[in-house]
């Protein structure tokens, strides 16, 4: 019961400090939609069809939904780094709540702010072409949460173990773009050299946004763009399984970092 | 349990690789009592407090605060304890208001009491007008005085303050003290403070000494001083020499003499003063007095000032001073 309530409330700090930080949510929206304006526009043309239906306007707006709730909670471990240059940190690590309620709470955190990033980019879906009957959202939001959570956890662990600001941006960079570009945000990945494949087929976040295609371009498009692992076709369940068993790990290491924190 | 102590430390020894930090500490502080941790910059006293306050592991050794362990009961030991550290640890995001009612939630009190706690604390340390406001508006003393405020708000049996006036200018260094001494009194709060201000360390009931990790002295301000020896005393005089002459000859005393002063050392120099200035021949032009300071007590112990540490301690200082002139101007 304790715990709960610590969780809650390092939650509810961050949700507080990210409403009263209202320029964030807007420039934060404001690079993905560069992203599908520019690039939709610019290469929709060039590319043609790439699946009967789908355009590439259309093929990379849930990928750049996977990308910002991707790089929203990825980056939101940077809080931690703050919290430490700040000294708030120090007092989070003296209260009487357990360790393991900080870092599930600045996970929770961190994963509800980018699902509420990714649910804004979700609302222009129809600008860009993407029409979804609403009860996918109901689908679409849990899976889009449970990404949020495995990202977050992993850029928490992340923030624990580095101690400056710097550090932490030349860490997320270094990690989150090639995670990034090799996930099939940007194109299909089933027509790729085979260096480039095995990365993609390695990559976490291959696995996170698939799912979301399959939800928002229905599974027939889809599976001509989705990801196949030894020929195997993946499906929406086995996606979310990969993405669950790499959140687990994440936040039990995030979860023994902030239990070492000295 | 019972136990009379509310910090108990045995042989508390913490190391960072070949360095280390605490060597070999011991000592008791009474419920109730002030405790004051004394030393220069990198002595140890943060790690100490640091150990105490289960942010830091001990190599070895043994603390028990309250009656609990604090590297088996940290949960209860955090219950039982209250902080201000050297640095701001607010959230400056958010209002005064607000990161106390975080600190309440995390520190379990209930619903309640809560609000009345709230406005008492921020009473007490005059901010209640600011409540509302966002902690990044307020000066270095109000961030500092919200931060005792919400170091009490669990009402804890211990507070620890780690330089808590660092940076602070004299006059809200005296308010912060008057708040603290009122809480103590009130509350009977025990009061572990580390400084290495010597005015603020005789705040303490009992004062303990550290150097370089280890402790060299604890005891009363008052016992301390009396390490020292007598009062110094200065004397300008017509003719320093021949009142110089006239000291040894008259009272076997051996005063130092610079360009203008002579300066000695004598027990109880303000029965001695009237004395002097029948007795003396010469003509006497000023004449002062300087009881020992802990600065003194401090330079004896360990023969070096409290101030001549390394650089980087140093430049803290310089930076500190430079910020409280222009402050001043």
């Amino acid at each position: 019961m304790n715990n709960l309530w610590g969780i809650y409330t390092i939650w509810y700090r961050d949700l507080l400090r990210f409403w009263r930080d209202k320029m964030r949510i807007i420039t934060a929206l404001a690079f993905p939609l560069l992203f599908l304006v520019v690039f939709g526009s610019g290469l929709s043309g060039a590319m043609g069809m790439l699946a009967p239906g789908v355009d590439f306007s259309k093929f990379m707006f849930p990928g750049i939904i996977g990308m910002t709730v991707l790089m929203t909670s990825f980056i939101s471990g940077v809080s931690v780094v703050w919290d430490r240059e700040f000294g708030f940190l120090k007092e989070i690590l003296i209260a009487p709540i357990s360790r393991v309620s900080v870092a599930a709470g600045k996970t929770l955190g961190g994963a509800t702010i980018a699902l509420i990033q990714g649910g804004l980019i979700l609302a222009f879906a129809p600008l860009f072409g993407v029409t979804f009957p609403p009860i996918i959202l109901l689908q679409l939001l849990p899976v889009m949460f449970l990404v949020a959570c495995a990202l977050s956890a992993m850029g928490i662990f992340l923030a624990s173990r580095i101690k400056s600001i710097e550090a932490h941006q030349a860490v997320i960079q270094l990690l989150m773009f090639p995670m990034i570009f090799l996930s099939g945000v940007f194109f299909p990945v089933n027509n790729l050299p085979g260096w480039m494949s095995v990365l993609v087929k390695i990559n976490p976040v291959t696995y996170a946004v698939d799912p979301i295609r399959q939800l928002l371009l229905g599974s027939e498009a889809a599976s001509l763009l989705g990801i196949t692992v030894f020929g195997h076709r993946m499906s929406i369940g086995e996606d979310l399984l990969i993405v669950a068993a790499f959140g687990v790990v994440m936040v039990v290491l995030a979860m023994w970092s902030f239990g070492t924190q000295e | 349990m019972p136990n009379s102590y509310i910090i108990e430390v045995e042989h508390l020894v913490k190391k960072y690789g070949k360095l280390t930090a605490v060597n070999d500490i011991s000592f008791t502080v009474d419920e109730g009592e002030s405790f004051g941790l004394l030393g220069p910059n990198g002595a140890g006293k943060t790690t100490v407090i640091n150990i105490l306050c289960t942010l830091s592991k001990p190599t070895s050794g043994k603390a028990l605060i309250n009656g609990f362990d604090v590297n088996r009961q940290r949960s209860q030991v955090r219950q039982s304890i209250g902080l201000v550290f050297q640095d701001p640890s607010l959230d400056d995001k958010l209002t005064a208001l607000e990161n106390l009612e975080f600190h309440s939630r995390v520190y379990n009190i209930p619903r309640a009491v809560r609000k009345e706690r709230m406005e008492q604390m921020l009473n007490m340390v005059e901010l209640w007008e600011r409540r509302r406001d966002v902690v990044k508006t307020f000066s270095g003393g109000m961030k500092r005085r919200l931060e005792l405020a919400r170091g009490l708000l669990h009402y804890p049996k211990v507070l620890f303050l780690d330089e808590p006036t660092l940076g602070l200018d004299p006059q809200t260094r005296h308010r912060l003290w008057d708040f603290i001494l009122e809480l103590r009194e009130k509350e009977g709060t025990t009061v572990f403070l580390t400084t290495h201000y010597m005015d603020e360390a005789e705040y303490a009931s009992r004062i303990a000494v550290m150097d370089y990790g280890k402790l060299i002295a604890l005891d009363t301000p008052r016992a301390l001083k009396g390490t020292v020896g007598g009062d110094m005393i200065s004397l300008g005089t017509a003719d320093n020499n021949k009142a110089q002459a006239e000291l040894k000859e008259r009272y076997q005393i051996e005063a130092k003499s610079d360009d203008e002063q002579l300066t000695f050392e004598i027990a109880n120099g303000d029965r001695f003063i009237p004395t002097l200035t029948k007795e003396l021949k010469t003509e006497i032009l000023s004449i002062s007095l300087r009881r020992p300071t802990l600065e003194d007590v401090f330079l004896k112990l360990t023969g070096h000032g409290l101030r001549d540490e390394a650089v980087k301690s140093e430049l803290k200082e310089i930076v500190r001073q430079l910020g409280r002139h222009q402050r001043r101007h």
